[in-house]
């Protein structure tokens, strides 16, 4: 990125790149750093272009920055070169929806029809979308450089909340009839792997990563064989990611290390207690209910408080939890959030409040668009009718 | 280096409603950003209030309109800028930060260079 000062031929460059290591790797076996290797084939093929293209051969001043000479070089700096354009890509002055779209293309190298299927929206509205996030960013002058070491957490915040999103994009896709997208949550894995390298000793990037492993490693058991949601409580645990949950335990230990604790670090840990318990009747729920209530006093997600007060549900009974619910219940924030009469019925249930319990069902139906979650509420209603 | 215009949006009815003291404070902030950034600000100036605003439009058939008011009616509203020099959006994002509001925000935008 630091090559080429156009964003269009950073972009091809990218897309060659990858093209390149189809056919190399192969043939060669995969580089030892296969990161490295793509900037390096990248950047190689953007001097290439620079130098074959007349038109730009005259605006090369300005096209290359300062080292015209030293950048041919193919030397360790690479790392930064990917912090560079993340940090592009996640710039806090473009659209959310346009930072996610950004990164997936340019440091995934998602097609943009795949970008567009992973946000269900059309292809010529995510090429829209793309198109004007990079007009701002040369109009704008959004630089291609690593953030001041004092710029740098703010700026890996929002690096980390794109990759967080792509995540839980994936892990439960907003809509449509797949509960998860395995190609974005293994997107959101490989950015978290590439950040921890990147920027290491961060407790929020150490954190991201763990709470990715330890949340990714239950993916195989959250449906059945006919795709239907399957509950933790009736996953099937011998087939969670022993490998994922090990290393995800071990960063989330890295993490918790700074204090006070950050907030994926925390998250991280609620996973933990999950991936850690043999079966579902031996959660640790006081320890979940600890883990909210630090969560909620730096965090004041009202998501985090109704996860708090399904927690107190199974800790304390569901009377209880039915009232750390019903406190949040005028939170504007969760109006149209279908978890929440989704947690509501499930203890009304628990506590013979059947017909309360029907209408929240129906209530969650109605804020509920994934298919597989629509499909789990249906029968938990007919259920209840029977 | 590239030119970014810095306007100041406001809340006029809370500029009207100041006391001496805020007004004291947002006046020296600007003395404060004018000689922290002698070397990067090309020009700026404060308004006066919208109430002095007149609009003038082209009717589409050689003639005008001329009204009494601003072009839009809106809680906060442009009451001055900055012209300044900066390499980058981030370079004057950081520029912007220092620039003092009562109750409103600034933003940034970069002068277009025609080739």
């Amino acid at each position: 990125m630091r090559v080429t000062r156009d964003i269009d031929i950073a972009e091809e460059c990218v897309q060659d790149a990858y093209a390149q290591a189809l056919v190399a790797w192969p043939a060669q076996g995969v580089p030892n750093k296969p990161g490295a290797w793509l900037t390096a084939v990248a950047r190689r093929k953007a001097l290439d272009l620079l130098r074959r293209d007349a038109v730009l051969r005259r605006r090369l001043p300005l096209l290359v920055s300062d080292d015209v000479e030293a950048a041919p070089e193919i030397t360790d700096e690479i790392p930064d070169d990917r912090l560079r354009l993340i940090c592009t890509c996640c710039h806090p002055a473009l659209a959310p929806d346009a930072q996610v779209a950004l990164t997936l293309r340019l440091l995934c190298g998602l097609s943009t029809a795949e970008v567009a299927r992973a946000f269900l929206v059309s292809e010529p509205t995510m090429a829209a979308r793309i198109t004007r996030a990079k007009k701002k960013i040369a109009a704008a002058g959004i630089p291609y450089r690593v953030p001041t070491a004092s710029e740098l957490p703010a700026r890996v915040d929002a690096v980390l909340a794109v990759v967080h999103l792509v995540f839980t994009t994936g892990h439960t896709a907003p809509a449509g009839e797949d509960l998860v997208r395995a190609d974005l949550t293994g997107r959101a894995l490989d950015l978290a792997r590439m950040l921890y390298l990147l920027v290491p000793g961060n407790p929020d990037v150490t954190g991201l990563l763990a709470l990715i492993l330890l949340t990714d490693a239950r993916r195989n058991t959250r449906v059945d064989e006919a795709g239907a949601l399957v509950l933790l409580a009736d996953q099937d645990r011998t087939r969670w990611d022993r490998g994922e949950i090990d290393e995800g335990i071990a960063l989330a230990r890295e993490a918790l290390r700074s204090r006070p604790p950050s907030r994926y670090a925390l998250q991280a840990a609620i996973a933990a207690v999950h991936d850690e318990a043999p079966t579902w009747e031996s959660t640790d729920w006081n320890e979940l209910v600890a883990l909210y209530g630090v969560l909620a006093r730096m965090w004041h997600s009202p998501v985090v408080a109704l996860n708090r007060a399904v927690a107190i549900g199974f800790a304390r009974g569901p009377a209880a939890g039915l009232a750390a619910l019903d406190a949040l219940g005028d939170e504007p924030l969760l109006a149209g959030y279908g978890y929440l009469p989704a947690a509501r019925a499930d203890l009304l249930h628990r506590l013979g409040r059947d017909d309360e319990a029907r209408t929240a069902y129906e209530e969650a139906l109605l804020l509920t668009e994934n298919g597989v979650e629509r499909q789990f509420l249906a029968g938990r209603l007919a259920a209840l009718t029977e | 280096m590239s030119q970014y215009l810095i306007l100041i949006y406001d809340d006029e009815t809370a500029w009207a409603n100041a006391d001496e003291a805020a007004v004291g404070r947002i006046h020296e902030g600007h003395g404060k950003f004018g000689a922290n950034n002698e070397g990067v600000i090309a020009g700026g100036n404060a308004l006066q209030a919208t109430s002095t605003a007149t609009c003038v439009r082209p009717d589409g058939s050689g003639g005008f309109t001329v009204t009494d008011g601003p072009f839009a009616e809106t809680k906060e509203a442009l009451g001055g800028y900055y012209l300044v020099e900066a390499a980058d959006l981030d370079e004057a994002i950081a520029l912007a930060k220092q620039v003092p509001v009562l109750n409103g925000s600034l933003e940034v935008r970069p002068i277009m260079v025609f080739e």
